[in-house]
């Protein structure tokens, strides 16, 4: 087969991860009780398509692993075999196993041969309950039989190549495949023709014969394998592999044509003792076709107003004025179209983040007893897909912490007089310019009075000091900090809270929780609608502007002398209402020479908030608000601390964006420097 | 101690300009402080009027700051301060050159400002002469040879090694976190 195949194989892997997905998503969905036809058409289908792409790419493990988890499907799609929860988890499992071997398949490194063996045992025992035919011992005698087999390399191949009768109209030829064979090596074939019927029945389209191949070859099984890949559907074939001492050859046992390509590929692998391959660098996007579409209405909008204005141009007189303010509106409007538009593109539903749920919960309430109802809202709002990639391993930590801690055992539930089953609700929703995701459940709620003593244990707090609330649950987010009784293999383990509260930071987004005791919790994310985007305020100091991110904004004040309090003549800070803020100077900061403003008053206090601090940031003026479309400092110089990147203004000049907690720090520092050279 | 320890690299000569196979190569010549200097013109993107910088806080001085080339934040570098030349103020013939560098297997854009530029000259291979030892105080790592031309001395300059990212932020770190 001379195509070159792994241009495409990318392609099939990412395929092959959506049809598990929605393997996964309808065995969730199927209920014992009342099967839905459909819904099984929907797995069989997917998983046709896996075996049958990784059966073209090579990846025979997959494919026979595949083709088993494909026969159980048939049966119950036939109505031969009932579907049963044991069943459906035996499946999920599977896709457990699946998904890891085209994991292993895409990044090229070692699968776990045992677990595999172990599955496909369990779904074959599924599959012939009794064990009385030759499909579970030949598996026991693999189980036992594969290691030592794969230390002997195999010296050739006896194949049993039956044909069903229809395979030349499928546009297959056994002598196109014959002769490939005959080049891996030599070659003896026996053609056994006890089929052939008279000529007065003989039908000149249908294949009566079959063969029987001696091939000695040092070919591994992948390559005899893939001769046979256009036709594996179509034909009975039966390989075995002939070993010096030909001990082999007599184990009928069909079976082997499982496990043994599993091992040729390991131990091929691991004489070349490749390091796993990275996860590939440039990662693909799906885009709606609705959404190119628009974008290309949208160009050629733009590319009409365009010529329009360039004939405005080349005639232009004074009259002509109104005629060229209009155009020029129209030129921006369509150019924010446009933008709107391409910054589509990168939003993806979130539900590619939340599908993951129903299967976590369904795991996990099993695995700790509890009953939960989980109702997900608001599965089509779209993110920026860097969210979407980010955002998972938090929300898993959250919905873990729910079930684990938040909601009570179905006996403790009824004892508080709620219903046995636990509600975790996952909504998503946009609220002003931000996406909202919350995770509420309906559980014990957190209790204040456990939080406060944990935190005087830990000596975070002193006792001195009345918290809000709000304060209170900010102590969760503390590393190292956890109120799980026992730490569980869920979690409890306190590493979690503080970690997903960076992830969401890093995102420019924020957490906060409600909660009520016994009531329940929620916990509330609050994104960015884009990345590529922000709102910004535009600040001045001497000739410098800056752009100041909307979001850690809290206010923007003039101070007044009374208000600002020095220690030790130096260190400045200011009461606002009951509090006392630094004040950082942002021209000593970034070293600006000639400011404007000389004295606090002239000037004007921004008081950010970066990582749970606040500070009043002195500049010159306030310029005005604007949307600011990022670009990155690292692509072409590097990092610069305080600087989260710049954007382009209007006058084509660069503004740089502060990063308001790296500039917290760098204050701090210079702090220090002024202090130990003064 | 920063320069010793390069001026030590340096006394391991660089010779790899010499060993390529190529016959001759073009090269974009510009005047620094009354001497001149030769880059490698499948470099140069294109060259651009000094225009509007945008001062970067807490870098090197040469770092003159961040300017906009259509779309892309790029760095401007002031050769004669990396060079550490008596300053001068800029003139109308006072160019920003925009260069391409590479440096572990990614290319990036970056400006350098120049009193002026000359010319493109052609250079034989052959006549590329490998930079003398010039004592302490000159770093040769960055020259990747030298040729002389109409009786003037042209200095060839490796962008790659004194304009990747890298270098630059020699001194940066020093001040600022390190995150």
């Amino acid at each position: 087969m001379s195509i070159d195949l792994s241009q495409f194989q990318q392609v099939f892997f990412e395929e092959s991860f959506e049809g598990l997905e929605i393997m996964e998503t309808s065995l969730l969905g199927l209920d014992p009780n009342d099967v839905d036809d459909e819904e099984i058409n929907t797995i069989f289908r997917a998983a046709h398509s896996i075996k049958g792409g990784s059966g073209t790419f090579g990846f025979s493990a997959v494919a026979d692993f595949t083709h088993v988890m494909e026969t159980l499907l048939n049966e119950m799609r036939d109505g031969r075999r009932a579907v049963t929860a044991e069943s459906v988890d035996i499946l999920l499992q599977s896709v457990d196993v699946l998904r890891d071997m085209l994991a292993a398949a895409d990044e090229e490194r070692e699968v776990d041969v045992a677990r595999v063996a172990a599955q496909k045992q369990v779904l074959e025992n599924v599959l012939n309950p009794d064990g009385e035919d030759e499909s579970t011992a030949g598996e026991d005698k693999v189980e036992n039989n594969a290691p030592p087999e794969s230390d002997e390399k195999p010296i050739g191949w006896h194949i049993i190549f039956r044909p069903l009768p229809q395979i030349l109209k499928t546009g297959n030829d056994p002598m196109r495949i014959l002769r490939e064979l005959m080049e891996l090596g030599e070659i003896h074939i026996e053609v056994d023709d006890s089929d052939l019927p008279d000529l007065s029945n003989f039908d000149p389209e249908l294949c009566y014969l079959a063969w029987d191949i001696t091939l000695m070859t040092e070919k591994n099984r992948a390559e005899v394998d893939e001769i046979f890949a256009w036709v594996e559907d179509d034909c009975e074939l039966i390989v075995h592999e002939i070993l010096a001492d030909k001990s082999a050859v007599d184990q009928q046992t069909p079976v082997l044509k499982v496990v043994a390509p599993v091992e040729d590929r390991r131990v091929k692998k691991d004489r070349r003792d490749k390091e796993p391959k990275k996860a590939s660098g440039s990662s693909s996007i799906r885009v709606d076709i609705t959404k190119i579409d628009e974008l290309i209405n949208m160009v050629g909008e733009l590319v009409i107003t365009q010529s329009m204005l360039s004939l405005l141009g080349e005639t232009f007189e004074m009259e002509k004025l109104e005629q060229l303010n209009d155009g020029l509106s129209q030129l921006e409007r369509h150019t924010r179209n446009l933008q709107e538009s391409v910054m589509q593109i990168r939003m993806l539903p979130i539900s590619f983040t939340f599908n993951r749920f129903p299967r976590l919960v369904h795991d996990l309430s099993a695995k700790l007893g509890k009953k939960i109802d989980l109702q997900v809202h608001g599965e089509t709002t779209e993110v920026d897909k860097t969210v979407i990639e980010k955002i998972g391993d938090p929300l898993v930590h959250l919905v873990r912490n729910s079930l684990d801690h938040g909601i009570e055992m179905p006996a403790d539930r009824l004892a508080s007089g709620k219903s046995e089953v636990g509600v975790i609700s996952l909504n998503a929703f946009h609220q002003g310019g931000n996406i909202v995701l919350e995770i509420r459940d309906d559980g014990k709620g957190l209790d204040r009075a456990v939080l406060v003593k944990k935190a005087l244990e830990k000596g975070l707090i002193d006792g001195s000091q009345e918290l809000t609330d709000r304060q209170v649950y900010e102590l969760i987010f503390h590393p190292g900090f956890s109120t799980a009784e026992k730490v569980s293999d869920v979690s409890g383990r306190g590493v979690g809270m503080d970690v997903v509260r960076k992830n969401i930071n890093e995102l420019g987004g924020s957490i906060t929780i409600e909660s009520e005791l016994g009531q329940g919790t929620a916990i509330i994310i609050r994104l960015p609608l884009t990345l590529a985007i922000l709102d910004g305020q535009t600040v001045q100091v001497a000739d410098e502007t800056y752009i100041v991110p909307l979001g850690s904004i809290v206010e923007s004040i003039q101070v007044k002398e009374q208000q600002v309090s020095r220690v030790v003549g130096r260190g400045e800070t200011f009461k606002l209402r009951d509090e006392y803020l630094p004040i950082v100077r942002l021209h000593d900061v970034f070293g600006i020479k000639n400011s404007k403003a000389k004295t606090l008053q002239e000037g004007l206090l921004v008081i950010v908030e970066g990582e749970s601090h606040r500070c009043g940031l002195f500049v010159d003026d306030l310029l005005g608000q604007q949307q600011v479309v990022i670009k990155s400092l690292e692509e072409n110089y590097q990092r610069v601390n305080g600087i989260s990147g710049a954007t382009i203004l209007g006058d084509g000049s660069v503004a740089l964006i502060l990063d308001i907690p790296s500039m917290m720090r760098l204050a701090d520092k210079c702090d220090l420097e002024n202090r130990v050279s003064a | 101690m920063q320069s010793a320890e390069q001026n030590i690299e340096g006394l391991n000569l660089n010779d790899a300009a010499l060993g390529e196979s190529e016959d001759s190569g073009q090269y974009l010549t510009f005047a620094l402080g009354g001497e001149d200097y030769a880059i490698d013109i499948l470099r140069v993107m294109e060259i651009k009027g000094w225009g509007l910088v945008r001062p970067l806080p807490n870098t090197p001085e040469y770092v003159k700051g961040v300017m906009d080339l259509r779309g892309q934040v790029v760095a401007v570098v002031d050769l004669r301060a990396r060079f550490f030349m008596e300053r001068i103020d800029y003139t109308p013939t006072t160019v920003t050159v925009i260069l391409s560098v590479e440096s572990q297997g990614s290319s990036s854009v970056i400006g350098v400002v120049v009193d002026s530029v000359s010319d493109v000259l052609e250079v034989a291979q052959k006549k590329i002469q490998s930079a003398p030892n010039l004592g302490l105080h000159i770093n040769v790592c960055y020259m990747s040879g030298m040729v002389i031309h109409n009786g003037k001395m042209i200095v060839l300059l490796d962008i790659d090694k004194f304009l990747n990212p890298e270098e630059m932020g020699v001194g940066i770190n020093m001040q600022g976190d390190t995150v």
